[in-house]
């Protein structure tokens, strides 16, 4: 529908129903041309090309064996790691610049202790977002304190700060040049839509190759991780800058330097502090899956939380890793839409008075910790919550996981979800012909958008061949497959219930919130102990993690219908199943779509690390990858879900050509 | 026009300014070399506190040892210690630069022993454990007791349908614990001709939650697992026998091998640099030395009785005075 949606065809359709009917018939016909086009070309080479190479799984003619050159050049590289230069006077630099920037903050906040932390943490967000986020920053780090995770919170901030810090230089030097430059944006922007749906998972590996387990290489992958959405937004606020603005700065006489400092950057400021939200939250995201490569702090304990399936002392050291991201969301939220307001209320409380204050209280935070001689939280205000949060989940598991009257346990649900979904899914899609699944991919993805979405989704899926992980790959999407299906029913309902009654809507929310912050390992440790080891649990991980943005999109756009069309609706005595089969859905489409599309980006990057519990497929081999240090089998992997990633992104989202194009 | 020459002589003056700005602060850092493999953790030695990383690893005894260790070194010696938790072959990558000072628990991998200990030295032995350590699979007693011809690995696959789980599909189910682990299994699997299926169950924790829900039900499986092993006491299984190792066997590509799993006395690793450097420290984890059952007994309150591992292992050095009293240098 978007693919031929020109500004004007938007305001017709928008205006007259009859056109709207007619406009319909036109891309509908659009997408048979582009079927019957599809099926022409196929005719033709799909005959030549099963007769050459049968038509079984991808044909092994065709693909190329990476292991061994892979594997020498690790070889090469652990050799040869202390004495060729090109490590000694350019990698080894950069390792050693992560681990001084690190070892400099973790110091200083040692040196600053317990009270000067969370003294300096309140009156920071005080000053930038206000009393309410003040009082949410002050109980978080109390928090932190008293679960007895002061010191591993203060090697993640250490962490988080050198990285965040490295992604925002990067991210806004990248957004920068394409916010100025035109050709550099259109060399860019693939570049950093495609880094955006990649799986946090598929960034280790290569990091890992070359400074090895580690802070450096957990810093480097969050950085390539979390600066796109720096870049994409810088760019995007240079380029949104307001033309009659700038004009009259011109004309001014402003040289380019004095335009870009004077007016372009401070009018893209919201887009900025955007970005440096953005830019937060993924590197806290990553906080926990950078420990599988030696991070260290918060992550490293549900990391090993998880391989004991200690729920307790996961939840004890998530919580932490929630409440920071929570403190520095609202902080950093706060701060962007408070741009251009005016001060408000007594001189003392801005300005630089404000500032002096802080600096003072903040001494005399550090001067009394530093007197009572206590820099780290002290001992006897520690709870321990991990015992009874095990017994509690051990009673559950141990009602729940079999023999439950008339439902049976969970266990039974994840049999039969395994037989009845997971294998014939897998089944049949092994069992398709390869070149029918390029096919599939490449008209579902033509139908949606451009020739070159098309193409771009069955590149993907060929290169994936090519890698010989073809039935693997089969294994992996037939999971994405089911908990995106699953997803899609569950999320669905709720968010109807959701649009339709405020007190659903208000009940839920805090969930959401809590859910969407939570790091991905944390839902795996629970999965396991409900549904034994195996693809379902990962596929249950997958739904419980994409069911929240799912719902939140979906209700969002179910709201925003314009209430007149609903009003005209009712008028016309339409039922309530009515008005949302015929009025709220079609018009919600768009929003229906954005969250299909992100459900599968989100599901695809869970279902990637269910491979640590029984899930298998290319996650599996991941880990594996990592964990034995053969990093031939684990980038061959990570290269195919980087493929997978991109087919699945191309024929969800609805031609994001267009969107370029309109800018 | 004069402004504009101006305007470009100023760029190019603050170009060269930069540029020797750059040299200079290059030739001040040294412009040296920057040896990536030795740099510890910047977490490490902060504020003057001594300190000693350890790696863990994901089983219970590993985790077993570090606790106590940890608690001794905190409590007796006055150290401060950070764990991580790295797999096998990733932490002697890293035990080699330096990010982890101690491997306690390691299984044999000749190939990274002959790398790092001969080769580049970068990693001494520290002796071994106390403990000897065995691989193999496994069927828990109940069903041997029953079918005691399963114990052979010949009639293994008379018992694959019996075995079946809807993870293995129309094969038996070979039940695996993490890819982290030695192990031969798809190897032996293809190479004994069996009808199974190996299911690797992601992580050790996973798969004793797999085999104690397996228990509870009295349902048979098969397992890849391990001695010493805590589990053993809560769920009595028994060895099935696999073809018997020999040296040749061992020796054969790792696609290839077709025999059991050899008897290994588990051995402990430091990197080299603190084993010079270490102190007290490094001695004490040479001293380090015990069996099979104390080992177990602090297992067993982490895993089956859900102390916390810094717990159990307070109350075994309270218990055990005798036993650690030898391993603190003088």
């Amino acid at each position: 529908m978007a693919s031929s949606a020109t500004a004007t065809d938007m305001a017709a359709t928008a205006t007259s129903p009859a056109r709207n009917a007619l406009w319909r018939a036109l891309t509908g016909r659009r997408g048979l041309g582009k079927l019957l086009l599809l099926a022409m070309i196929a005719a033709v080479l799909v005959p030549f090309a099963a007769s050459r190479w049968g038509s079984g799984a991808w044909p092994g003619a065709l693909t190329v064996d990476l292991s061994g050159p892979l594997g020498q050049a690790s070889n090469w590289i652990i050799d040869n790691r202390d004495t060729h230069p090109l490590f000694l006077y350019f990698f080894g630099w950069i390792s050693e610049g992560v681990i001084v920037a690190v070892r400099a903050v973790y110091l200083l906040l040692l040196a600053l202790g317990w009270t000067g932390v969370t003294a300096a943490a309140s009156l920071l967000a005080w000053r930038v977002a206000g009393l309410r986020v003040a009082l949410t920053a002050l109980a978080s780090f109390a928090v932190c304190g008293v679960l007895g995770m002061w010191v591993p919170t203060m090697q993640t901030l250490a962490l988080m700060a050198a990285a965040v810090a490295a992604s925002v230089v990067v991210g806004a030097l990248l957004g920068l040049a394409a916010g100025l430059s035109e050709r550099t944006y259109r060399a860019l922007r693939p570049v950093l839509d495609t880094m955006q749906v990649l799986p946090a998972f598929a960034y280790l590996l290569p990091v890992v190759l070359i400074f090895g387990i580690g802070v450096p290489a957990a810093v480097l992958a969050t950085v390539v991780y979390a600066a796109p959405p720096m870049a994409r937004l810088t760019a995007l606020g240079l380029r949104d800058a307001d033309h009659g603005v700038l004009e009259a700065v011109t004309s001014l006489g402003a040289t380019a330097r004095q335009r870009l400092l004077t007016a372009r950057l401070p009018l893209a400021r919201r887009e900025l502090l955007l970005g440096f939200n953005q830019t937060i939250m993924m590197a806290l995201s990553m906080a926990v899956i950078a420990s599988v490569i030696g991070a260290g702090g918060l992550g490293d304990r549900v990391y090993q939380a998880l391989s004991t399936v200690d729920v307790g002392s996961a939840l004890a050291a998530g919580i932490p890793i929630v409440l920071l991201a929570v403190v520095m969301d609202r902080t950093t939220a706060a701060a962007g839409t408070r741009i251009g307001e005016e001060p408000s209320g007594p001189r003392w409380s801005y300005g630089w008075q404000a500032w002096a204050g802080v600096a003072a209280v903040t001494a005399a935070a550090v001067a009394a910790g530093r007197a009572a001689s206590s820099l780290t939280w002290p001992g006897s205000w520690m709870v321990t919550i991990a015992a009874p949060v095990n017994s509690a989940v051990g009673w559950m598991t141990s009602h729940l996981y079999s023999g439950v009257p008339v439902i049976g346990g969970t266990a039974d649900w994840a049999g039969h979800f395994t037989t009845w979904i997971l294998d014939p899914l897998r089944s049949g899609l092994t069992a398709l012909p390869w070149w029918a699944v390029l096919l599939i991919v490449a008209a579902l993805a033509w139908l949606i958008g451009t020739w070159r979405t098309a193409l771009t989704a069955a590149v993907s899926m060929a290169v994936i061949g090519v890698l010989g992980v073809w039935s693997i790959s089969m294994d992996t999407l037939s999971q994405v497959l089911a908990a995106v299906a699953v997803t899609l029913a569950l999320g669905f309902a709720v968010a109807v219930a959701a649009a339709r009654s405020r007190r659903v809507e208000a009940l839920i929310r805090p969930v959401l919130d809590v859910l969407q912050t939570m790091p991905q390992f944390v839902y795996l440790i629970p999965v396991v102990a409900l549904f034994g080891a195996g693809r379902a649990p990962a596929v249950a991980a997958a739904v419980a993690y994409a069911l929240p943005a799912v719902i939140r999109i979906t209700a969002q756009g179910l709201r925003q219908v314009d209430p007149a069309a609903l009003e005209a609706a009712r008028s016309l005595g339409a039922s309530g199943a009515q008005q949302l089969r015929q009025v709220q859905l079609p018009l919600a489409r768009p929003a229906l779509l954005l969250a299909v599309n992100q459900g599968v980006v989100l599901v695809l990057a869970v279902v990637i690390i269910g491979g640590m519990v029984g899930g298998g497929a290319l996650g599996y081999n991941v880990v594996y990858g990592l964990a034995q240090g053969d990093l031939a089998t684990g980038l061959v992997a990570g290269a195919a879900i980087v493929c997978l990633g991109l087919m699945l992104d191309r024929v969800t989202q609805p031609s994001s050509d267009q969107a370029g194009k309109e800018r | 026009m004069a402004r504009v020459t101006r305007r470009t002589r100023m760029t190019r003056t603050r170009v060269l300014c930069a540029l020797a700005a750059a040299v200079g602060l290059l030739t001040v850092t040294g412009c040296g070399a920057a040896d990536m493999t030795k740099q510890t953790s910047p977490f490490a030695n902060a504020q003057g506190a001594k300190s000693v990383t350890l790696s863990v690893q994901s089983w219970v005894g590993s985790e077993a040892n570090a606790a106590v260790a940890q608690y001794l070194l905190e409590h007796e010696l006055g150290y401060h210690v950070d764990t991580v938790q790295v797999d096998e072959v990733p932490a002697w990558d890293a035990l080699s630069q330096d990010r982890v000072d101690a491997i306690l628990e390691d299984w044999g991998h000749p190939q990274q022993e002959q790398l790092y200990v001969q080769n580049k030295k970068t990693i001494v032995s520290a002796g071994g454990e106390g403990v000897t350590g065995h691989i193999g699979w496994y069927v828990p007693k109940y069903f041997a007791d029953q079918h005691p011809d399963v114990l052979d690995w010949r009639n293994l696959n008379k018992y694959a349908s019996v075995l079946r789980t809807p993870e293995s599909g129309s094969k038996g189910q070979l039940l695996d614990g993490s890819p982290s682990y030695v192990t031969n299994d798809k190897a032996l699997v293809k190479n004994l001709h069996l009808d199974y299926q190996p299911v690797f169950a992601g992580s050790e924790a996973a798969q004793i939650t797999q085999i104690k829900q397996f228990a509870k039900e009295k349902k048979p499986f098969l397992t890849y697992w391990y001695e010493p092993q805590w589990l053993f006491n809560v769920v009595p299984m028994v060895e099935v026998k696999l073809p018997p190792y020999t040296a040749q066997c061992a020796a054969k590509p790792a696609a290839e091998i077709d025999c059991a799993y050899p008897t290994t006395p588990l051995q402990k690793y430091l990197n080299a640099d603190f084993e010079k450097k270490g102190g007290k420290a490094a001695q004490f984890l040479k001293n380090f030395r015990w069996t099979k059952d104390e080992q177990n007994q602090v297992s067993q309150m982490i895993a089956q009785d859900g102390m916390s591992a810094d717990a159990a292992a307070k109350k075994w050095v309270e218990e055990h005075p005798d036993v650690w009293r030898a391993w603190i240098p003088k």
